[in-house]
């Protein structure tokens, strides 16, 4: 009796420990962020030292020039980013996938890319994008040209190559994942009523890849938005508000202005943001089992 | 037409080979260049002594961990850059954080995927939304609430003994331990690792586990002496993406970090937003940042890239 009592249990013992953990370190936070975005809030009180201003903060951020540039900053950089990624990853995708030996070897050198820290990714490209010592002008200089004033001008340019150049892969691999289950019949088939290669991929592979594509493109997407410590080392947001994104925005206004309030204010919204994108994930993965359920179940019955 | 396919798979084009020498050295090239600066002078850096030819030298690495050598450094008085320590700050919070991660994963993985029980679909949908929230957004409750509210005031018995212990003044708090830091990297990294494992836990035949209870095994002997030895792989994959968000993360840890439990990313931060930057010392950290990695990847490819395939392709 006591043990049926301990089995009945289980599934709750099991799922303590993290359940505890991330409502005590993600979702408590989370609330205490959004009730303190309704504050006027210095570090330097607790947060019941604080003054309730209502939606002070958010009016302020909706009219605040500053903070519409970041958001127009981070939202190109993130479709600019996820765009080029999108195109080249997946083409490279359709590119490599045949019988190659050695293929293992290459995909763990393109992944070396993502596991290395983002500190040292920025690290390497603003050595390299330096106006004198970096190797790209150096390489123009020794060609008669012209140095170009990447972390100036272009500023928002090169950041976003340093993140294709390291974030194509993820595409890349998941494509080629993607590409090598697909089922081989409908190639072969293709192939024997004499598609062209351009036919092949254009008919059969993309529309038979597009459920990986869409969730690896959100993925990504959402992950663009996380993107910080790249651009920080690059060019601290600057020249100007020029590749001040979201989440560099915000850690500065915490940790410089010292606007606690209005930094919570300033997370909610591109949280709100997420969440959207989010959404629109989940519910097209349950759109997608929905849709293979019914397949299934056709199927079945026609059996 | 087979016979001509067959061709083109055993001898491909020769623009091909050029297409994937291009995309090895474009990803490998910047790392290599990084390693290569790494063992040059400051001098030969910006005078451009072009390529190879130059004296290779590990004085930036001696520069870099002077804290923790042995012996005096003859081009170096005085020791700026406590890197070892920071070294060591990291290795005790990314390892501590991956191994929690992974216990306190596994066994919510193994919950979701195998019990029906109340709050079950709250609970998975709360993992999957709270993947998407980003470190920025932490940054400011996380902030406030390990500096003010995850506290143990000084007049209270425990409060003061470490009071005693460890010295300084005001309350104990969460904010500047490396418990503070291990804590929130758990947090973070916990949706992920459930996320990953679900989908290897799935694939485990429910079979084995019947047979294992029929043969008395209680659900704790199922879950430790049948699933966790087949899910190895996953595992793998999932230690290995939780390492490496601990270790290269810098945001939280540099708000919730002092001066002792500061970790190597914030390290090379600081040392970059001064004018004049020292690129052969700072090469050389961010090559000793990205060695542990590096190594990782070299060694278990495989794992990674079913892990990262793991999601997306198969649920």
């Amino acid at each position: 009796m006591r043990t049926a009592a301990l089995n009945r249990l289980t599934p709750y013992v099991f799922m303590a420990p993290a359940a505890v953990v991330m409502i005590i370190a993600l979702l408590y936070p989370l609330l205490y962020m959004v009730y303190g975005s309704f504050r006027d809030w210095d570090p330097s009180q607790t947060i019941s030292e604080t003054d309730f201003v209502g939606f002070k903060n958010y009016i302020t951020l909706f009219y605040d020039p500053s903070f519409r540039e970041s958001l127009s900053v981070t939202l190109r950089f993130a479709f600019a980013v996820v765009t080029v990624e999108m195109v080249l990853g997946v083409g490279l995708a359709l590119l490599l996938d045949r019988k190659i030996r050695g293929m293992s070897v290459l995909r763990t050198l393109f992944i070396l890319p993502m596991m290395i820290a983002p500190v040292v990714v920025g690290l390497m490209w603003r050595y390299m994008y330096h106006p004198t010592v970096g190797t790209f002008n150096r390489f123009l200089k020794s060609l008669g040209l012209d140095g170009v004033d990447w972390l100036g001008q272009h500023a928002l340019l090169s950041v976003i190559i340093a993140d294709i150049w390291q974030w194509t892969p993820f595409i890349f691999i998941l494509s080629l994942a993607a590409l090598q289950s697909l089922p081989q019949s409908a190639l072969e088939a293709a192939r024997i009523d004499g598609a062209t290669g351009w036919q092949q991929i254009w008919h059969i592979k993309i529309p038979l890849m597009m459920p990986v594509l869409i969730v690896t493109c959100l993925l990504r997407l959402i992950d663009a938005f996380k993107v910080l410590e790249v651009i920080l080392v690059m060019t601290e947001g600057g020249p100007g508000l020029s590749t001040e994104i979201l989440a560099l925005r915000i850690s500065r206004t915490a940790t410089e202005f010292r606007e606690l309030g209005v930094a919570a204010a300033m997370s909610n919204y591109l949280l709100i943001l997420l969440l959207v994108l989010t959404a629109a994930m989940f519910g097209y993965t349950k759109l997608q089992e929905a849709r293979a359920a019914r397949l299934r179940a056709a199927a079945e019955k026609d059996v | 037409m087979a016979a001509a396919r067959d061709r083109r798979q055993d001898g491909q084009h020769p623009a091909f080979y050029a297409l994937l020498a291009a995309l090895i050295f474009m990803s490998v090239g910047p790392i290599a260049l990084m390693f290569v600066n790494s063992f040059k002078l400051d001098v030969d850096i910006i005078s451009g002594t072009s390529g190879l030819l130059f004296l290779p030298t590990i004085q930036n690495y001696q520069t870099a961990l002077c804290d923790i050598l042995w012996f005096e450094l003859e081009h170096l008085d005085f020791c700026a850059l406590k890197f070892g320590g920071a070294f060591i700050n990291s290795l005790i919070i990314t390892l501590i954080s991956t191994v929690l991660t992974l216990v306190i994963g596994c066994m919510a993985a193994y919950a979701l995927v195998r019990f029906k029980f109340m709050g079950r679909d709250t609970a998975s949908l709360t993992t999957l939304m709270v993947r998407m929230v980003p470190p920025a957004v932490l940054l400011v409750p996380v902030f406030g609430l390990w500096n003010n509210e995850f506290c143990i005031g000084k007049e209270t018995l425990v409060g003061e003994w470490i009071r005693d212990t460890f010295g300084g003044r005001g309350d104990v708090c969460l904010a500047g331990t490396h418990a503070g830091i291990i804590l929130i990297y758990i947090a973070m990294n916990l949706p992920f690792v459930i996320w990953i494992l679900q989908s290897f836990i799935v694939q485990v035949p429910r079979q084995l586990e019947e047979a294992a209870r029929m043969d008395g095994a209680s659900p704790y002997q199922v879950f430790f002496l049948v699933v966790l030895p087949l899910i190895k792989p996953g595992l793998a994959a999932a230690a290995i993406f939780t390492f490496r968000i601990a270790w290269n993360e810098y945001l939280l840890a540099s708000a919730l970090s002092d001066r002792n439990t500061k970790t190597v990313p914030i390290l090379i931060v600081n040392n970059m937003s001064e004018f004049n930057v020292e690129w052969g010392v700072i090469m050389a950290t961010g090559m000793l940042l990205a060695i542990p990695p590096i190594i990782f990847t070299l060694l278990a490819s495989r794992q990674i890239i079913t892990g990262m395939t793991a999601g997306a392709v198969k649920g």
